[in-house]
Parts: structure tokens; C-alpha cells; sequence
């Protein structure tokens, strides 16, 4: 085989593992959309928030410290003790599961029979506030996350698929994050595909999705159902941010990774679990090799704009995206 | 009831007229946003060193400072807002720690007679003074950087880089794309080979440039990037373990915010430096005792000694300095913002003067003049001492290749001039 096809063959396994990530921030959206048709502008602040609050609490961090020395007169910033990261992670969902519960109660049931660019906006705002929150409780410096994941080369695959090219190939660079990462999202979504399907409280989630009245009608709890829904989005925020954290250190640039999420919704379709890992898959591997093969030529820094073109593409023939509810308005 | 009216209106005016005479330092910080861990300390250094020469000195030639901060976050927009928000109040020097902002403002700054002061950013040409009268980039500028870079790799080859390659990873913008014509003459004066890789903003994901890179093996990376683009380059470089002692960041890549995420694969990077690094210099004990032990640091005070919190207080260092160099020409101690322009226009530092202020061999001695705004043009080269968890310096002030650069930025300049029918001279004093 010659490098140049095995360079190629490289760039589509980065290319899957990257949609893997994109899928995962996807996946938030998707939850919330699906439950409630609200498109949850604050999902990637949510998952910075997560990320912020997880290295917050396994450093010991006091949170709102700088409020609480500006106000006091103290000069207080740490506890003195660190969280396993386990314990941590299960800290952070217990404050995400608040979160959810304080949006529902504050906001979204307030909003209930509002147009939904009403609920957009309000998730703009809630996406501004959390950000002013995430700083004030736990400052604005980037901050190094280590769950204990396994980062850098795999140099097995590396040694063991040398011998396919020349010389000049160094075997397939494969990132160690990058698995954990997929094999982390393939659990989460048989998990989310299981809850909706097999359990109570996952048919009543598709139930309110299909017709608020109609759940309401046979005793499903809205309210319920909601929390639960950003409940699992936080969820799922925490773990994107665990993930995107691990590479950058978390900082407020891990709200952004939304922005990547957009052209997999657009592709995958806003309502289906399985769209957003199959649009994150096309979007990775599309966007990677485009830059491979077109990007050198014009350039290069295609991805960012190039995932956004292969998803407005795929809504030419597909208005729904892939995986999408058809949407029939009888007149 | 009257006697209330009364003083309320007294009040009022009191509240409305003029405050005391005092220098008025603007300071467009960003405390927020995504570049908000870069924005704080340098921030946090450049209001410190006001509050010092206050509670210290009080002030300077008598004369109290004021620090007036105004967000932008980072946002060009926000910016320019702030520069009219804030340029009726005496402002006497613009600090916008951002090249976008740098842009908007230039012509600004030109109408209103006011000193712009980038330091190791903003547009590199306006080291030409006969054309941007009111812009100053000392101590050095992008193309300086770019040619410190090369002169370090120089050395490190013998003083022979032919046959080398070297591929520039940089931020998809305007201050990315920078020092690219300085690499390519210089590419032609030393005969390496330059492949230039773009990664767009914010830099999140670089998975294409780095493998681009694991493929091509370059022998050196020079990074111009900022923000999380510098954390995620550094880290897809321990990924495919690209030799750190061979990847050389600009000045605004190496900070500690850049290195610490990527724990011990950091080890080893180097990049460019225009000050000296840590917090072992006389000057932080007075900032102790004035400043932090009393309560009245900016920010937290937690950024002391940081890469970053250095340069902002090296930045206010060199203001003050001109500020006295002002009041010595004009024999007034509270100056105006044309004033502060000659005062900038004849700085002088020297390493007595830093000596004297408590911050030996702190950056480079350099003199200004109306030609040459942009000061000597020196770096240093830092390297990351991962497991200590600090930079140290490894080189010695390194002289940028004025041969190439100084036509490169007379031609800037004068097309610049043509464009703006502006006629090359010296400022009226």
C-alpha cells in the first residue's frame, strides 16, 4: 500500500474519533430538543460549567472564593483537602441535577405553551448567566483536568501497523484519549437508547416528546420529565467536558465546542440519539478529509467552515437531517 | 426640606466637576471571555505597579495615577467602545493587549492626538514614527519575534539552517498570519524550507495540523497562537511526541496558562520572551508591603510572577517611565496626552535605570526616537521546566535581523502613508 493511501486511511480513523467527540456534545442537544423542543443554546456552557465544577471540587477549591474574600475581608481559596476523581464526578452530577431542577422551576416552567424561540432565548440567557456563574465560583484561570485518563499515542498501534507503508510511515497515530472517548460514548448512547426505550420513566420522556398534552393528560408530571431531561443533558455535558477538558485544560473556551456540535445536529437531525453519533462520524471524517486532500491547496483551516457546507449539503435532499422526524403540517 | 434640596445639590456639583489632577492610564482588560486567563494577569501587572508608585511614591512628580479599566473581552467592538468611553477622561497612553482592537484604533489614536502603546503586538509597520506619530510597539514587534526565532535556531545549527524545515503553525488571523512574510525573506536569506499551517480560531481541535506535522516531520515548529490554541498545540505535541526542545512559541504562547495543562509532556517547550521571568527581582518586595500585603492588589493577587502578570507590569513600568520623561521635558507634572507622546518618543532604558527601579536586567535597554518606535528589538528565549512548574531563561538578549525587517517595515509604512495621504515626518512637540 502506498503512504499516501495509508496517510488517508489515518485521517479517516482521526477523522471517526473526532465525530465521536463532536457527537458527544451533540448528544446533549438532542435530549433536551427531543423532550421538549427547546434548542439549548447553554449546552456547551453547561459543559464547561460541569468541567469547571469537577476540577473545582477534586482540588479542594472554595467555590465563590474570590466573592467571599471580596466581601469578608478573607483570604480563603482552598480547603486543604482533594476529591477522588469518582467521588468528584458523582459531586458534580449531584450539582448538575440541581441545576436541572433550578432551570425547570426558574425558567422553563414559566415558559410553558411560549413559542419556542421564546425558550431559545431564554437559553441564551441562561447560557450568559452560567458562564458569569462558572467564573465567579470558580475563576476564570484554565485549570488541568486529570480523571485518570490515558492520553497520548498508542504506541501499539503504532509498532504494529509500521510495517505497512515505507520508511516515511510511522504506523497509524491513534490517540488514546480518543478511544476512551469513543468507547465511553458507544456505552452512553446503547445506555440512552435503553433508558428511552425499556423504562418508565424513558417512556414518558418520548411520551411528553411526542404531545405535551396528551402525557399530561394520562398523569405524566411535566415538571418531571424536564428535570430528568436536563438532568441527563447535564450528564452529558460532564462527560464532553471530561473529555474536551482532558485536552486543553478546562477554560471558557470549552463553551465553543458547541459551535462543532451544530453542523452534526443539522446532519444527524435535532431528535434522534443514534443521528447524532452517525452525523458526528460523517462531519469528523468528512471535515478531516477535506482538509487532507483539499485544504493544502487553498490554504488549509478548512474544518471549521467545511463541516457547516457538508451539513447544509445533506439538508438539500434532507430537511429533517438523516436520522429526523419528517415534519407534515396538514393545511 | 430646603436644606436637604440644598445639599443635594451641592452634591450634585461636586459629583460633576473635574476630579484632581491625576495621570489617567486606561486599561482595556479582559477579564472575561475565552481569553480571559490571558487578560487577567497582565491586567492584575499593570494596575499593581500604578497602585505601587501611589502607596509608595504617591504617585508620579506628585501627580497620583488612575487606573481606568473597561472591559472588552477581547471583542474588537467592545474595544473601540471602551477607547470612547474613556478617552475624554485625560487618558494619556491606550494599552489594548489585543492586534484587532490595535487596528480599529490607530487611525483613532492619530485623529486625537493620543499615544497608542502595543507591545509585542498590534501592527509591526508602525515602528515607523514619521508615519504613526501616536502608535509605539517597543521593545520589540511580531517580526522581530519571528527573527529572533530563526537567529535561536541559527545558533542552535551552527549558524547554518540550510536543508532545515520548519513549519509555522499560526492562528488563523490577522496576528497569526504576521510573521509569515519575515519567515519567507528570511527562509530565502537561510535557505530552510517554511510550510505555513493555519488552525482556525478558537483552536480547539487540531487534529489535521498535527498529523500533518507527524507526517511531514518537520525539524522545528515555531507557533504564533493565543489563547486555547496554544494549550491544545502543546498537548497534540506530546501526543505525537514532537521533540519540545524543537517547538518554539511566540511571546503570547508562552505563558504558564499554555504549558500546565499538558502536565509533564510539556517539558522542555521554548518560547520567545521580551522580559525576564519569575518574581525574584527588589521590586516585589516593595509590591508586597505596598501592594498585596495591604490589601489593594487587582484581581485576586494571585498572579504575581506569572509570565503574563510580568508583562503588564513591565508595560506600566515603561508608561510611568515615559510619563516622567514627559514631565522632565515639559517641566509639568500633570501632562496631557500629547505630552506623553514626546515623552514616549524620548524614552530611554536603560539597565542602570532598571537597576535603579528595582528590576534588573527586567527586558531589554532600548532608547526611542521619532524614526524608531519600536525600540531595540530584542527577545530572550525561555524554556519550561515542567516538573518545577516554572520558565527559565536560556539565551541572552538576541537581536533581530534589522536588515530584513527594517525594509519590510519602511515598505508597510509608506504604503500605509500613500494610502492615507499621510506625509512622513516627526510629530510636533
Amino acid at each position: 500500500m502506498t503512504d499516501q493511501f495509508l496517510f488517508g486511511v489515518e485521517v479517516v480513523l482521526n477523522g471517526l474519533m473526532a465525530g465521536v467527540l463532536y457527537a458527544l456534545v451533540a448528544l446533549g442537544f438532542v435530549l433536551i430538543f427531543k423532550a421538549s423542543g427547546i434548542f439549548n443554546y447553554a449546552q456547551g456552557v453547561m459543559a464547561l460549567f460541569a468541567a469547571l465544577t469537577l476540577v473545582g471540587i477534586m482540588e479542594g477549591q472554595v467555590p465563590f472564593a474570590h466573592l467571599i474574600n471580596a466581601i469578608f475581608g478573607t483570604d480563603v481559596h482552598y480547603f486543604g483537602w482533594n476529591v477522588p476523581a469518582l467521588a468528584a464526578i458523582l459531586l458534580t452530577m449531584i450539582l448538575m441535577v440541581f441545576f436541572a431542577w433550578a432551570v425547570n422551576h426558574f425558567v422553563m416552567r414559566h415558559l410553558v405553551n411560549q413559542e419556542p424561540i421564546i425558550l431559545f432565548m431564554a437559553t441564551i440567557g441562561l447560557a450568559y448567566f452560567l458562564e458569569g456563574v462558572g467564573d465567579l465560583m470558580w475563576g476564570s484561570e484554565i485549570k488541568k483536568l486529570d480523571v485518570g485518563l490515558p492520553q497520548g499515542a498508542s504506541i501499539w498501534v503504532e509498532e504494529n501497523t509500521a510495517f505497512l507503508g515505507s520508511d516515511n510511515f510511522f504506523g497509524f497515530f491513534i490517540d488514546k484519549l480518543d478511544m476512551v472517548a469513543a468507547l465511553v460514548a458507544a456505552v452512553l448512547v446503547i445506555a440512552l437508547v435503553a433508558f428511552a426505550q425499556y423504562t418508565k420513566q424513558g417512556r414518558a420522556m418520548r411520551a411528553v416528546a411526542d404531545d405535551h398534552q396528551a402525557a399530561l393528560s394520562v398523569g405524566i408530571s411535566l415538571n418531571f420529565i424536564w428535570v430528568l431531561v436536563w438532568s441527563l443533558a447535564g450528564f452529558v455535558a460532564l462527560v464532553a467536558g471530561i473529555m474536551w477538558g482532558a485536552k486543553s485544560g478546562v477554560q471558557f473556551s470549552l463553551s465553543l465546542i458547541a459551535l462543532k456540535a451544530l453542523p452534526v445536529l443539522m446532519l444527524g437531525g435535532f431528535t434522534s440519539i443514534p443521528g447524532a453519533i452517525v452525523g458526528g462520524l460523517i462531519i469528523g471524517v468528512g471535515e478531516k478529509l477535506f482538509e487532507f486532500t483539499i485544504g493544502p491547496m487553498i490554504g488549509g483551516a478548512t474544518e471549521n467552515w467545511f463541516a457547516y457546507v457538508l451539513a447544509l449539503l445533506f439538508l438539500v435532499f434532507r430537511p429533517q437531517g438523516l436520522f429526523g422526524e419528517k415534519i407534515i403540517e396538514r393545511v | 426640606m430646603k436644606k436637604r434640596l440644598a445639599s443635594m445639590a451641592v452634591a450634585a456639583v461636586m459629583a460633576a466637576s473635574p476630579v484632581l489632577a491625576d495621570l489617567v492610564f486606561p486599561s482595556l482588560s479582559y477579564r472575561t471571555g475565552p481569553y480571559a486567563a490571558g487578560g487577567i494577569p497582565f491586567a492584575d501587572g499593570y494596575a499593581d505597579y500604578f497602585t505601587l508608585l501611589n502607596e509608595r511614591d504617591g504617585g508620579i512628580g506628585g501627580v497620583m495615577t488612575r487606573v481606568l479599566e473597561c472591559e472588552t473581552g477581547y471583542n474588537t467592538e467592545k474595544g473601540v467602545e471602551c477607547y470612547e468611553a474613556t478617552k475624554g477622561e485625560g487618558s494619556l497612553v491606550y494599552q489594548p493587549l489585543s492586534t484587532g482592537i490595535t487596528y480599529q484604533l490607530i487611525p483613532k489614536v492619530e485623529a486625537d492626538g493620543i499615544p497608542l502603546h502595543t507591545m509585542g503586538y498590534g501592527r509591526t509597520s508602525a515602528a515607523n514614527g514619521k508615519v504613526f506619530n501616536n502608535v509605539f510597539n517597543y521593545p520589540a514587534n511580531y517580526w522581530d519575534g519571528a527573527s529572533i526565532a530563526i537567529k535561536h535556531l541559527l545558533e542552535e545549527n551552527g549558524g547554518d539552517l540550510s536543508g532545515k524545515k520548519i513549519s509555522l503553525v499560526y492562528h488563523n488571523s490577522a496576528y497569526g498570519k504576521e510573521p509569515i512574510r519575515t519567515l519567507e525573506e528570511l527562509s530565502g536569506k537561510h535557505g530552510y524550507e517554511l510550510t505555513t499551517i493555519a488552525v482556525d480560531h478558537p483552536g480547539q481541535e487540531q487534529k489535521s495540523q498535527w498529523l500533518q506535522i507527524r507526517r511531514e516531520r518537520p525539524d522545528y515548529v515555531i507557533m504564533w497562537g493565543w489563547g486555547v490554541m496554544n494549550q491544545v498545540a502543546i498537548q497534540e505535541a506530546a501526543n505525537i511526541r514532537f521533540p519540545m526542545e524543537n517547538f518554539i512559541g511566540v511571546w503570547w504562547s508562552g505563558s504558564e496558562n499554555d504549558v500546565l495543562p499538558a502536565g509533564d509532556g510539556a517539558n522542555g517547550y521554548k518560547s520567545l520572551a521580551m522580559h525576564n521571568v519569575g518574581s525574584d527581582f527588589p521590586i516585589y518586595d516593595d509590591l508586597k508591603t505596598y501592594v498585596l500585603d495591604t490589601g489593594k492588589a487587582a484581581g485576586a493577587g494571585d498572579q504575581v510572577g506569572t509570565v503574563l502578570y510580568n508583562r503588564g507590569f513591565y508595560a506600566a513600568m515603561l508608561a510611568a517611565e515615559a510619563v516622567k520623561k514627559a514631565q522632565e521635558i515639559h517641566g509639568e507634572a500633570d501632562i496631557t496626552p500629547a505630552m506623553m507622546r514626546d515623552g514616549m518618543a524620548a524614552l530611554e532604558i536603560t539597565e542602570a535605570l532598571m537597576e535603579e527601579l528595582g528590576m534588573p536586567n527586567f527586558g531589554p535597554a532600548f532608547a526611542v526616537s521619532c524614526e524608531n518606535h519600536g525600540g531595540s528589538g530584542q527577545g530572550k528565549i525561555q524554556q519550561w521546566d515542567a516538573t518545577a512548574k516554572e520558565w527559565n531563561i536560556i539565551s541572552d538578549w538576541i537581536d533581530s535581523d534589522k536588515d530584513v525587517i527594517q525594509p519590510l517595515i519602511m515598505a508597510d509604512s509608506e504604503a500605509f502613508a500613500a494610502e492615507n495621504n499621510i506625509t512622513p515626518a516627526c510629530a510636533d512637540s
